[in-house]
């Protein structure tokens, strides 16, 4: 059973900058051409540096921005937001956390409400079973009914990560984007969080398109990796061909570039030291 | 003797809610020619000591040390004024957040000669030429015509790499750098520490890394102090460090790691900090 709950082919996205009176039009090409697929449950990890358009892939995934062109297809169904707009349902299937949860909630609401806010809009629930499934969701993501009537400067960072991540599952989406929820955390943190996904793909089946630049976090939570370099895809395979064998030098880079953790590298490093 | 060596060093922060001590107790001491590395979380006070060292903490905060001493001078009884004359001199700092430490008002060229006017007097065209220098040693293309740019036409490494020439244009003798790499991409990461570590290498200059990635203690580091909730928890040698840690804590750390997973979910601090201590070992 491999139900593709997210497909792109061929995504293009442009940028028109400057255009002034003294300047003419640049384009900027920031997604060229990249096309992809993820099977429900899933999780694909996109990986790239600043400004390799891998952002822009997730606002186009997440129906923020449309594409100049390509195909997009979300469970089956193709999706053209420049044409025909977002309709609720398809607000409802695709949700985002972001990198930063200290800019991503805002500050005067209470958790409750930002928890309400996405069922509010988008369903006609009345607010006792908003007020419950808040709840619910609040214990899912392990916090306490106790947090649900505090405001988010209250909250640890890895907290409000979580509280960005039981708001994006509040609609019971097919498909999250998480564009690099862990780098902003602590290590010890950042394993909570993580382990908060992979429990929660296992409860509700979720599929994750995960932005990252971190490879060690990569490995350990993706199926299959995408590398992108300068806004086209020059790796894309399952987790282990990626890292087994990399095949661009782009990827051969940043795998050189991660720091490594373990005994035997550091003796590598020391010997080296002493003998310069 | 050491270059920097701190006993017993307690900061304390007045609140509204009375008095939260943020380091509780925190011995260290950094050699010439050595790469220290100081771990934890956010929150483990790491930061803050090394911010008493330099004497930038705001007034709210009380430090004591049984010792607090740099280069054979008593750090606790400096004057502010005499302290300025070392800070920025013969120890220097480097922030986290390159985007946000230096001054967007003015050029870079007009950043980095202010800290060679105050500190070394040198006049216009030597500093000048210092500061073309300086920016050539971190790895700045076209360092002439940087020095009239301005941080925000930079990007974050290369700012990063302006805050390491303001640190070392008077060649200090110990360096801190505070998460130096935290806001940049892993191939920038790898860049910055290269340079860093061959700039401690090159002028024999004491290095102390403030860091909460472990990846980068194991590549940088001599020795590694672990920090939690304002306490020391460990020192050792990088090696022993991670081949055999002591503290749970230390422990903890390493096998949050992604890459040393073994099953599909992540042992996290808090499931370790509660198992009973293995005999031996200090909690």
């Amino acid at each position: 059973m491999s139900i593709k709950v997210v497909e792109g082919k061929n995504i293009v996205r442009d940028y028109h900058v400057g255009g002034g009176l003294f300047r003419a039009q640049r384009t900027v090409h920031a997604v060229k051409g990249v096309s992809f697929s993820v099977d429900k449950g899933k999780t694909l990890a996109i990986v790239g540096e600043s400004g390799c358009g891998k952002s822009t892939l997730a606002r186009i995934i997440t129906l923020i921005d449309p594409a100049t062109s390509g195909e997009l297809f979300i469970d089956g169904n193709k999706v053209d937001i420049a044409k025909d707009g977002l309709s609720k349902e398809m607000r409802r299937k695709v949700q985002i956390v972001f990198q930063n949860p200290y800019g991503s909630l805002n500050p005067r609401q209470k958790i409750g409400d930002v928890l309400g806010e996405p069922l509010l809009i988008n369903t006609g629930k009345p607010a006792e079973e908003r007020r419950d499934l808040a709840m619910k969701m609040l214990k899912k993501v392990g916090l306490g009914p106790e947090h649900y009537n505090r405001y988010p400067h209250m909250f640890s960072g890895g907290q409000r990560q979580r509280i960005a991540i039981a708001r994006a599952l509040m609609l019971n989406p097919s498909l999250l984007v998480l564009d690099e929820p862990v780098s902003a955390l602590d290590l010890s943190v950042q394993a909570q969080v993580l382990n908060l996904l992979a429990d929660l793909q296992d409860e509700f089946q979720l599929t994750y398109v995960f932005i990252s630049h971190d490879l060690s976090v990569v490995r350990y939570i993706a199926d299959d990796v995408m590398v992108m370099y300068f806004g086209e895809a020059v790796e894309y395979g399952s987790r282990e061909e990626v890292f087994a064998d990399p095949k661009h030098s782009y990827t051969k880079t940043l795998f050189a570039a991660t720091p490594r953790a373990d005994v035997a590298s550091i003796k590598a490093r020391l010997a080296k030291k002493k003998a310069a | 003797m050491a270059l920097l060596d701190i006993q017993n060093l307690v900061v304390e922060f007045q609140t509204a809610s009375g008095s939260f001590r943020a380091v509780d107790g925190v011995s260290l001491h950094v050699d010439e020619r050595e790469v220290l590395a100081i771990v934890g979380e956010s929150g483990s006070g790491k930061s803050v000591s090394m911010l008493a060292v330099m004497g930038l903490l705001p007034w709210t905060a009380t430090v004591t040390a049984d010792r607090m001493s740099f280069n054979g001078r008593d750090l606790l009884k400096l004057s502010p004024a005499e302290r300025r004359k070392i800070v920025g001199k013969d120890m220097s700092m480097i922030f986290q957040e390159p985007m946000a430490s230096l001054n967007p008002c003015f050029t870079v060229g007009f950043q980095i000669e202010e800290v060679l006017r105050f500190h070394m007097g040198m006049a216009g065209a030597q500093r000048r030429e210092r500061a073309i220098e300086l920016l050539t040693q971190v790895g700045i293309a076209e360092p002439a015509e940087r020095l009239n740019s301005f941080p925000h036409q930079m990007s974050g490494g290369q700012c990063q790499r302006v805050m390491i020439a303001i640190a070392i244009a008077c060649n200090p003798k110990l360096l801190i750098a505070d998460e130096p790499t935290t806001a940049l991409d892993v191939t920038i990461q790898k860049q910055i520490l290269d340079l860093l570590v061959s700039l401690q290498a090159k002028y024999g200059m004491g290095l102390i890394m403030i860091t909460h990635n472990m990846g980068v203690v194991a590549e940088t580091a001599d020795r590694v102090v672990v920090q939690y909730k304002g306490r020391k928890m460990e020192e050792a040698d990088v090696l022993s460090l991670f081949e055999s840690p002591k503290s749970n804590y230390t422990r903890a750390l390493l096998s949050a790691l992604p890459e040393n997973a073994v099953g599909d979910r992540l042992p996290t601090v808090s499931d370790m900090l509660f198992e009973p201590a293995p005999s031996g070992a200090a909690a």
